[in-house]
């Protein structure tokens, strides 16, 4: 799999420059939310491909099970009821899952050299060898994915199966998924698909579908078809963006002024040493009781 | 070389300091990464159809192993079909997981009985299960069997008895079960769709 270190886009904490000639077929996944039943194959067959399995949890009044994201759950049904104006109560099915943003924050908030890559398909992957397990990536996140594991201290999230679309197949949950509701592709092709889909959906009486796949982030890709228009119902960001904090955190000016001060005190130290000197035990004030 | 005490700990130090920088973030690194092996990769790939409902979807199994002679086949992997008419590569959640269904500690691989009024179930026999099935259906047969109605017509049925089939059956195990219970007057055919 050497070749594979050829196509990285981007590389968390690194100053190298990745070798990045090839071009490779930037990939997406599309999630047609209005084709959704919520049956959970995909988070069937994301356990069975990657090996996952999480603990049995806890009832939280709902269809949702587990009940969230986890270090060994990386995609999750959620379901959500809607009051929604002329269109009456509806419920609304959302995989959860990790986006892979074209600029994720992840990536852009992880100090630790190599733990988060971005694949010239556009894959964002965590690389748990090199992962600190300091939980930035979930700070960094617009979207709350990444989900800190206990047992090994590492990060984990879905990696659209990699390890898959390396060998030209398509990941795990969009290969099971009964209704279509998923598709994988080009990510042109699954933009045109989900824009053919809201020429239907809007002669169908959904005049306000839309498509999500939110600029904040230069787009991602994990692209959704939303029939009710606002992400805010699917629990999903209106304008996803990366925390400022994080571009402040590793930028030049904070990397900048951590040598200074780490310098300074060195610095500061060693003066004090000459003019003060060691420290002279007999000199100190004695203590109580000696 | 001939150091001094004192040359001897500034080197050290400023050896320190230097291979300091490096661990915080000051070398260069090689730029590398790699996906996960692909697990599939030499397996046994075996053809066979989802045991659940009457839908019938085509699945594929992953063994471990090449099927020489001495690597013991091990389900490693199930997933869709693609060349399936049925289902073309998808599966329900319930077939998704089928890798946890055939390696499931609490599968049944040999016949149970269990005696009216006991709660334990026993091993037996598919002998001893099969004796006792036909014996418990030549006696039912022989008491309840209506050759004639009321009119006199004769009807030749078997009515106490129902025959409950199983979904996942080829076309020509049904073509048997419909023939061989018919052929004994059974009227109450069935078939459960959603084992």
């Amino acid at each position: 799999m050497a070749l594979e270190s050829l196509d990285i886009r981007r590389r968390s904490a690194s100053q190298t420059r990745a070798p990045d000639v090839r071009e490779r077929l930037e990939v997406a996944k599309l999630i047609d939310i209005s084709r959704c039943i919520g049956c959970k194959a995909c988070q069937a067959a994301c356990m069975e491909w990657n090996d996952l399995r999480d603990d049995v949890g806890q009832l939280g009044g709902s269809y949702d099970n587990p009940i969230d994201l986890t270090d060994r759950t990386w995609t999750v049904m959620r379901f959500y009821e809607e009051e929604i104006a002329d269109k009456g109560l509806q419920w609304l099915i959302v995989k959860d899952g990790c986006l892979h943003c074209a600029d994720p924050g992840c990536l852009k908030a992880c100090p630790a050299p190599g733990a988060i890559v971005q694949y010239s398909n556009g894959i964002v992957d965590f690389q748990q060898d090199n992962c600190i397990g300091c939980g930035y990536c979930q700070t960094g996140c617009p979207f709350n994915i990444p989900r800190y594991g206990v047992r090994d201290g590492k990060a984990y999230k879905c990696t659209l199966c990699s390890d898959r679309v390396a060998v030209g197949l398509e990941p795990a949950c969009i290969k099971t998924c009964p209704t279509q509701a998923l598709s994988f592709g080009a990510k042109q092709d699954m933009i045109d698909i989900a824009n053919a889909r809201l020429v239907d959906l809007k002669e169908r009486g959904f005049d306000k579908a839309a498509v999500y796949d939110p600029p904040g982030v230069s787009g991602t890709h994990v692209v959704y078809v939303m029939p009710h228009g606002d992400p805010a119902l699917y629990r999903m960001p209106r304008e996803a963006s990366i925390s400022p904090l994080v571009s402040l955190w590793r930028s030049g000016f904070a990397r900048t002024l951590g040598v200074l001060t780490m310098v300074s005190v060195v610095v500061a130290g060693f003066f004090h040493w000459m003019k003060v000197g060691p420290v002279d035990p007999d000199a100190r004030p004695p203590r109580e009781g000696e | 070389m001939n150091l001094s005490r004192r040359q001897f700990l500034k080197l050290t130090t400023s050896g320190i300091g230097a291979t300091s920088l490096g661990a915080l973030g000051f070398a260069p690194d090689r730029v590398l990464a790699d996906v996960r092996n692909f697990k599939l990769a030499s397996t046994t790939q075996t053809r066979n159809t989802c045991p659940y409902c009457s839908v019938g979807c085509g699945i594929l199994m992953y063994g471990l192993g090449d099927r020489s002679k001495n690597a013991r086949l091990r389900l490693v992997h199930i997933e869709g079909d693609p060349d399936h008419p049925v289902n073309r590569g998808t599966l329900c959640p319930k077939g998704a997981s089928l890798l946890d269904f055939v390696n499931s500690p609490h599968r049944l691989k040999f016949p149970e009985y269990r005696a009216p009024g006991s709660s334990e179930w026993q091993r037996v026999t598919w002998e001893w299960a099969l004796d006792r099935i036909a014996r418990l259906m030549k006696d039912d047969r022989d008491k309840n069997f209506i050759a004639k109605n009321a009119a006199g017509v004769p009807v030749n049925r078997w009515t106490s008895v129902g025959m409950l089939a199983a979904s996942a059956s080829s076309n020509e195990s049904g073509y048997l079960t419909h023939k061989v219970f018919r052929a004994m007057g059974m009227t109450a055919l069935d078939n459960q769709a959603r084992v």
